[in-house]
């Protein structure tokens, strides 16, 4: 999958947990989750939750400490796809 | 000096009636609330039948964001949201704003028996089977006791106390009570305060096992024999909340808020489970101390209350109580008091029980109404021994009312009795 293809599948999951303030166009690729478009840190369990179920892959605790931005997002999925 | 306290603002999902208009027709029409359920019949339970608010996905939505109702199982922090967001609009007051300061000056005191069951059951199957992370984020906040006043203060931007108290049956009396002294004491400006209880099978389930419930109406859910009947052979489970907006007089007339009533005080005490008291009955002589205490705080004598507003559950109970009513205030026959009990519309609603018929109490007081009593013409025969039957209204009367009274009573042998006075 490329990260094109895995980027499309994960902004919809992105979009369901920001703020009311923020807009779904404020998400790219460089977005830092929780300083940038201010999600609330205990939502990230609930995204690494959607996209475990979305891909099909299972997180670790210490993936979990790698989850910054989108991008750190889209490598870690990448990852676990391919192994 | 303490402050006087008044109620600005209510609040009330109920069985029978969601928001204070709907509701406060159907008391006055006595329409009931109680329901046959499948699911229960399903389940094996002994009574199949339930007091459940009707709430639209389109009402869930006017309080709550998607994002806050995404695995959003809770029904009794619903229940608590609406009716305390309805208590703060009708007091006409504001939520501060995302980017503002909290409002330091407002508190909230709403309590709960037990909090998200359906959550909780979640919970509990993904734990067993060993995957625990699977919860996700909204787990505690909706199974914590204080989840409902957690939500509440972040709705508002309540910058005061914050808290859920818990006292089982007496819950909504008892945070009632606690808010007032906050108020009288200075403490706060604002408290909003009310109680809340979840629907459904694992809420109710208890009592059904204990037997407390009725299962003699199963296929006749509008003919259950009420509160003070002699042919009262248990309760139905019911849920909501209620809430009301406290404020001091001085405050309210200030802003030209409506006066609903007047908190002149009350009292909360517990039987100490002697004396007849027990985990699950009432301390006679604690309930009647509970109620002196209650006119001694608000200054008045017995013989001022026109209407109590009782807690009788249609179990073999209500005699008692009524009995207790009788010697605390030194009245009986026709010299006592009218009294109702709303279980008989909407069963008995738990930890939110105090708080649904409080708000029903207030809004006779305001509006010189009494609602009728339902299925109960067949009188205890020891209560018409005690009371003048038509202290009991089975029709809607139209009565002006200045004093009354509302006592809770629950597990724990906790009791809790509030004085209001019209202004």
């Amino acid at each position: 999958m490329t990260s094109e293809e895995i980027y499309a599948k994960l902004e919809p999951i992105i979009k369901n947990y920001l703020p009311e303030d923020v807009d779904a166009k404020e998400i790219n690729k460089s977005s830092d989750l929780t300083r940038e478009l201010n999600i609330n840190s205990a939502h990230l369990v609930d995204i690494v939750l959607d996209m475990e179920d979305v891909f099909d892959i299972e997180f670790k605790n210490e993936d979990m400490e790698q989850l910054r931005s989108v991008n750190d997002a889209i490598s870690l999925i990448q990852l676990k796809i391919s192994n | 000096m303490k402050k006087r306290v008044v109620i600005s603002g209510l609040g009330v999902v109920a069985p029978n009636g969601v928001g204070v208009p709907d509701f406060s027709e159907a008391i006055q029409n006595g329409v009931s609330g109680i329901e046959f359920y499948p699911e229960l019949r399903d389940l094996n339970f002994s009574c199949q039948l339930g007091g459940k608010p009707t709430i639209s996905e389109a009402k869930k939505r006017e309080y709550l964001s998607e994002l806050q109702l995404r695995n959003f199982n809770s029904s009794g922090i619903l229940y608590g949201i609406i009716a305390g967001m309805d208590a703060l609009k009708d007091a006409g007051i504001e939520t501060s704003k995302q980017e503002d300061k909290p409002l330091w000056d407002l508190g909230i005191i709403f309590g709960s028996g037990t909090s998200g069951v359906e959550k909780f059951r979640e919970a509990i199957y993904r734990i067993d089977d060993k995957n625990v992370r699977r919860l996700g984020s909204t787990s505690v906040a909706q199974t914590m006791t204080s989840g409902v006043s957690a939500y509440l203060g972040g709705l508002i931007g309540a910058g005061n106390m914050v808290t859920a108290n818990s006292s089982a049956c007496a819950t909504g009396t008892e945070a009632l009570l606690m808010g007032y002294e906050r108020i009288a004491n200075g403490k706060a400006q604002y408290m909003l305060c009310g109680s809340t209880s979840d629907s459904g099978p694992y809420i109710w389930g208890g009592f059904d096992a204990m037997k407390v419930t009725t299962y003699k109406y199963n296929d006749s859910p509008n003919k259950v024999a009420g509160p003070m009947s002699a042919d009262a052979s248990g309760f139905v489970p019911g849920s909501g909340a209620g809430a009301y907006l406290l404020e001091s007089l001085e405050s309210a007339q200030k802003r030209g808020a409506t006066i609903y009533a007047e908190i002149l005080g009350g009292s909360v005490n517990n039987g100490g489970q002697r004396n007849g008291g027990s985990m699950t009955a009432p301390n006679s002589a604690a309930v009647q101390k509970c109620i002196k205490d209650a006119l001694l705080d608000a200054n008045i004598s017995g013989d001022e209350i026109d209407y109590i507003n009782g807690h009788l559950t249609a179990t073999i109970k209500d005699p008692d109580e009524i009995e207790n009513w009788s010697i605390a205030l030194n009245r009986k026959g026709s010299e006592f008091p009218y009294i109702n009990s709303l279980k008989g519309m909407v069963g008995h609603c738990l930890a939110a029980s105090g708080s649904i018929e409080i708000v029903s109490a207030i809004l006779q007081l305001y509006k010189g109404f009494i609602f009728p009593n339902l299925n109960c013409e067949n009188l205890h025969p020891k209560i018409t021994s005690l009371i003048a039957s038509e202290k009991i209204p089975f029709q809607l009367q139209k009565k002006p009312l200045q004093t009354i009274a509302k006592a809770s009573f629950g597990f724990g042998d906790v009791n809790a009795c509030v004085i209001f006075k019209k202004i």
